[in-house]
This record gives structure tokens, C-alpha cells and sequence, in this order.
């Protein structure tokens, strides 16, 4: 504090709660709707205080039993496929970015620069943009509709990669030699000593990669045609392709609600790893 | 920067690089490289004959009004996220630095929405203005506004970028606030004891150190609205009304997956791929200088 303004700290409070307000004001909402019935959600305006059907709501959309026109998929299922796609792309990017940002950072060999070019390369162009082809390849080896389809394509870049090598390239030289001193070879210097270091940058990638998969919706819409392999963002949007008439808004939003969870979830729980993660990927 | 001390083996790294270039080179460079040449072929309604077409595809998109369209359509979509995702957390942020007490909490309250999908993101904001059942609509409608998103392309556009700001503020408020609580406070003091006032020091001393900051987040705004809004814009509007908010990426993915003009649509993904590059290599070059006043 450079000086004292009560006028100006008392502003700021109010600032701040309006900016609060305006960000926290669609999830209250949200949350309203889903313990509402469908009709009271339909005669205008809905009420502004959550109601008594927030079980009855919440089974419904677990289930798949909801009324309405658009595709009526159990969420449960579908949080499954999200949470183990979620998973698989974040354990897996780690694990084969630990492995090559190790060999990058600690051999010398052949082509060595231009393999970390061609890793480089990689951060440039997101999923979105080569689409079509990557479909094709996908299609043609048999993934669609399958978790190696729906994650492995996007494992496919370098962001962790490049943070590990950033990290690796701060750690002590003298740990690798007194390492080969003692007679360690590479593996057991990487599994003792390298892996145990990385843990926070571990941690803070984890979550961010964890909501990137969680959160990802271009791409399996194209390679899921098949209801069992929905992740839940999907039957979302598949739940409001009914129309605007007669849709279930409170199953509907019940189903944001339990979508939203898991990555609110992860990122409550590791907010410092994760604050540290952000800034330091992108720096 | 360079290792000293390596380790020696014949084998070893390209085993431990195998699995990253094995999946690079199926789902990246395979793909990518088909993307270039698809865009200098055509194929036939069924897919039994490629033609090859030179730059044919190019010429067409020139021609072709609707992705001139969605150029321009994109341009106001993202700079008006950048701009408005950009400003609003500045000002959050200048207030969240100021306050002792409780920034801790504005700061957990505000990085809600970084957790929530795009997609459902996109749902959350079409829910509160749809026309028959959004609160928000409702209450326009008793201020005598008449909001219709459906038919309105201004009022569509408007709300997409609204959800696109709304998920993107807590991104750009913890980059700001990492950035002000880097400026040391000794400037800010010397400036106080000079007898400038806070709205003076914001914009001499606050404003002109945070440019870099807010250099590098306006790119990723840029990319984030290329991009990653996607999703928002398919649940909440489809594209439409017409084609009021279908942007390049939405283009892309309409006419390559719904209208199956291959050839086209990997010539959009070919101009796609040189912007993204255009915008890094700008990135790169201005981080690299720092901007600064």
C-alpha cells in the first residue's frame, strides 16, 4: 500500500465484486436451472432461487431418462469416456515428453537440433487447422470412435516438451556427475534424480493438460459417431440440437453442471501449481 | 544453452525419442503434408478421381465471396475479444493488486470459468439469452429491447464474443496480476512521494511496464479467438444466423466435413497454417525485443 485512499480501496472492493458478480453470475444461473423443473424453467422469467427437483434433475441426466428431442445419452457413460480420454492424453504427453526432452537435453546425437526443430514445429499449428487430413489418418487406421482415436492425435504437440527442456536445463550439472561418479547410467539418473526434480512442473502441466483433454470438442466430434464414446462436452451439445421449443433446459443443465465439475475440480485443488504452470508454459 | 557433462549411448535417445516422433510424424507432419497437397488437388463428388489442380483452390477462395466474408467476420470476432477480454482484466487486475485483504478470494472466484468447457461455456450464454427462455433476454425485453440473436447477425456476434470474454478473463487476469506484482514498488513510491496521483501513476509508470505483458496476451487473444472459440460458436449459434458468425475455423471444418468440398477446405487450412505462423513468428520477434515504452 503506497498510501491510504479509503475512497479508492472502498472502489475497488466494488470493482471487484461486480467483476465477481458478472463472471460468477451464468454458473449461478446454471446451477438454478438444474435444480428447476422444465417448466418452470420455460415460463419467463425463471425463478432466481434454486428449486426442489435439483435429485430428481441430477438422475435424470446421469441416467439418460430425460424427456425432450435431442439425444439422450447417460452422462454417467460419457463422463467416463471424458475422464479416461482426459487422462490418457495427460499421463501420456508427460510421459513421452519426459522421455524426449531427456534425450534432447542430456545426449548428443546424429540429427539431434533438427528433431527439436521438427518438436518445435509442432507448438505452431493447433489440431483446428489440419482437421481434415488428421481425420483421414485417424480413419484410416481403424481409431475412430475408440479412445486411441480420440487421444492420441492430440497428444501430437509439444508444450510439455518444451517445458521440461527449459526445466532440465536449469538442473545443477554437478547432479549428473556426481550421478556418473557413483556409477548411475541414464536411466537411473532420469528415474531418481530428473523425475523426482520435475514434480511441481509434473503437477502444473498435469492440470493443464487435464483440462485441455476434458475440455476438447472439435475433435471428438468428428471421431466419435458412436453414442458409448461421447465425451460429455459432446452430449451437450448433442442434448440442445433438439430445437429451442421443447428442450429439457433443466437436465440440459443439470449435465453442464456435472460436466463442469471434474477440471473446476482439479483446478480448486491445485490452484498454485496450476497459477505457476500457466505462466510458466507460456513464457 | 548446452549440457557440459552428457551421457554416452549409441541407442539409448532414439529409443527415448521414438514414441514423441512416432506420434509427430503420424497425426502432424503426415497430416500437414496431406493438407498441402490436397489443397492443390480436387477430388470428385465420390472420391474416385483426384485431379491435379494447381492453385486453382487458392483462386477460388479469393473469388469466393462467403470466405471473404468469414475473413472479415473473423477479424472483427477476434479483435473484439482480444480487445474487450484484454481491457476488462487489466482493470480487474489493476483493483485485485491494490486490495490487501481478500485477493485471495476475488482471485479463486475469478479462475472459475478457465475450468469450464468451450462448449459449455458457449451453452451457459445461450441459455441466459435465449429468446423464448434466457433471463437476460427477458429482461432486455421489459427495458424494450428486442433481443433476437436468431435473426439479429449484430445481436449473434455479440454474444459470442461475449462468451468467448467470459471464459478468457481469468487467463488474462492471473497473466496481469503476475505482471503488476512484478513491478517494483519502489517506482511506484518515488512517484507517490513526487505527488502523483494513482490514475497519473497508472498510466505513466503501470501501464508502459505491462506492455509486454499485454503484447504477448493480445497474440494469445488473437490465436484463443482464431481457434479455441470453436466450440462456443458451434453450440451457441451454429455459425448463424446465415452465416453472421461463422469464422475461418468454422469454415474450415463446415465445408471440409458438412459440404465435403475437400480441396477447398484444405486450402483454408493451408491459409489457416501461414497466419498462425505469421502470428508466432510476430510474437517471437516482439517478445525477443520487449516491448517497452
Amino acid at each position: 500500500m503506497i498510501e491510504r485512499r479509503p475512497l479508492l480501496n472502498v472502489f475497488s472492493h466494488v470493482v471487484l465484486i461486480l467483476g465477481v458478480l458478472v463472471v460468477a453470475f451464468p454458473l449461478y444461473l446454471t446451477f438454478v436451472a438444474s435444480t428447476q423443473t422444465s417448466e418452470a424453467i420455460v415460463q419467463t422469467p425463471m425463478p432466481m432461487l434454486p428449486g426442489s427437483h435439483l435429485i430428481e434433475n441430477y438422475t435424470a441426466a446421469w441416467n439418460g431418462t430425460g424427456g425432450g428431442s435431442g439425444a439422450k445419452a447417460p452422462v454417467g457413460r460419457m463422463m467416463m469416456v471424458s475422464l479416461i480420454s482426459a487422462l490418457i492424453i495427460s499421463i501420456g504427453k508427460i510421459a513421452i515428453s519426459l522421455l524426449s526432452a531427456f534425450a534432447i537435453v542430456y545426449f548428443r546425437f546424429p540429427f539431434r537440433m533438427f528433431f527439436f526443430w521438427a518438436i518445435f514445429v509442432t507448438l505452431m499449428l493447433p489440431v483446428e487447422v489440419r482437421i481434415g487430413p488428421t481425420y483421414k489418418v485417424v480413419s484410416d487406421l481403424g481409431m475412430l470412435n475408440s479412445y486411441a482415436g480420440l487421444t492420441v492425435p492430440l497428444i501430437a504437440s509439444a508444450t510439455a516438451t518444451f517445458l521440461f527442456r527449459q526445466f532440465f536445463l536449469t538442473v545443477p550439472e554437478e547432479l549428473v556427475e556426481a550421478a556418473r561418479m557413483d556409477g548411475a547410467g541414464p536411466m537411473r539418473f532420469f528415474k531418481d534424480i530428473l523425475v523426482p526434480l520435475s514434480k511441481t512442473s509434473i503437477a502444473a502441466l498435469f492440470v493443464i493438460q487435464f483440462i485441455y483433454g476434458w475440455n476438447q470438442y472439435l475433435w471428438p466430434l468428428l471421431v466419435t459417431t458412436n453414442e458409448d464414446m461421447y465425451p460429455v462436452v459432446i452430449g451437450i451439445k448433442r442434448m440442445i440440437s433438439g430445437g429451442d421449443s421443447d428442450m429439457q433446459w433443466n437436465v440440459v443443465m443439470a449435465t453442464a453442471v456435472l460436466a463442469m465439475l471434474p477440471p473446476a475440480i482439479v483446478v480448486m485443488l491445485m490452484q498454485k501449481w496450476f497459477v505457476k504452470g500457466l505462466v510458466d508454459t507460456e513464457k | 544453452m548446452e549440457k557440459r557433462v552428457v551421457f554416452r549411448s549409441a541407442w539409448l535417445p532414439w529409443v527415448l525419442m521414438a514414441p514423441q516422433l512416432a506420434v509427430i510424424g503420424v497425426f502432424f507432419f503426415w497430416p500437414a503434408a496431406q493438407a498441402l497437397l490436397q489443397s492443390l488437388q480436387r477430388a470428385d463428388a465420390f472420391g474416385m478421381s483426384v485431379d491435379w489442380v494447381g492453385l486453382e483452390n487458392f483462386r477460388n477462395l479469393w473469388k469466393d465471396e462467403t470466405y471473404l466474408a468469414s475473413f472479415y467476420t473473423t477479424a472483427i470476432f477476434s479483435i473484439s475479444v482480444a480487445v474487450a477480454g484484454i481491457s476488462i482484466s487489466l482493470i480487474l487486475a489493476v483493483f485485485a493488486d491494490r486490495i490487501v485483504k481478500g485477493a485471495l478470494a476475488y482471485k479463486t472466484l475469478l479462475i472459475w470459468p478457465y475450468a469450464v468447457a468451450p462448449a459449455v461455456a458457449g451453452v451457459l450464454w445461450l441459455f441466459m439469452f435465449a429468446p423464448s427462455v434466457g433471463v437476460v433476454a427477458y429482461a432486455l425485453d421489459v427495458m424494450g429491447f428486442k433481443w433476437n440473436h436468431l435473426l439479429n447477425g449484430t445481436h449473434a456476434m455479440t454474444l459470442v464474443v461475449m462468451a468467448a470474454v467470459w471464459k478468457q478473463i481469468s487467463y488474462n487476469f492471473l497473466f496481469f496480476l503476475a505482471g503488476l506484482q512484478s513491478i517494483p514498488k519502489s517506482l511506484l513510491e518515488a512517484a507517490a512521494i513526487d505527488g502523483a496521483r494513482p490514475w497519473r501513476r497508472f498510466w505513466t509508470i503501470v501501464f508502459p511496464l505491462l506492455s509486454p505483458t499485454t503484447f504477448f496476451l493480445l497474440v494469445i487473444n488473437i490465436v484463443y479467438a482464431f481457434f479455441d472459440t470453436f466450440a462456443i460458436i458451434d453450440a451457441a449459434t451454429s455459425g448463424g444466423p446465415g452465416k453472421d458468425t461463422a469464422i475461418l475455423v468454422y469454415k474450415v471444418y463446415y465445408d471440409g466435413f458438412k459440404a465435403m468440398d475437400q480441396g477447398g477446405s484444405a486450402a483454408q487450412s493451408v491459409v489457416l497454417m501461414v497466419i498462425v505462423v505469421a502470428l508466432t513468428v510476430v510474437q517471437f520477434r516482439f517478445v525477443e525485443k520487449k516491448v517497452n515504452y
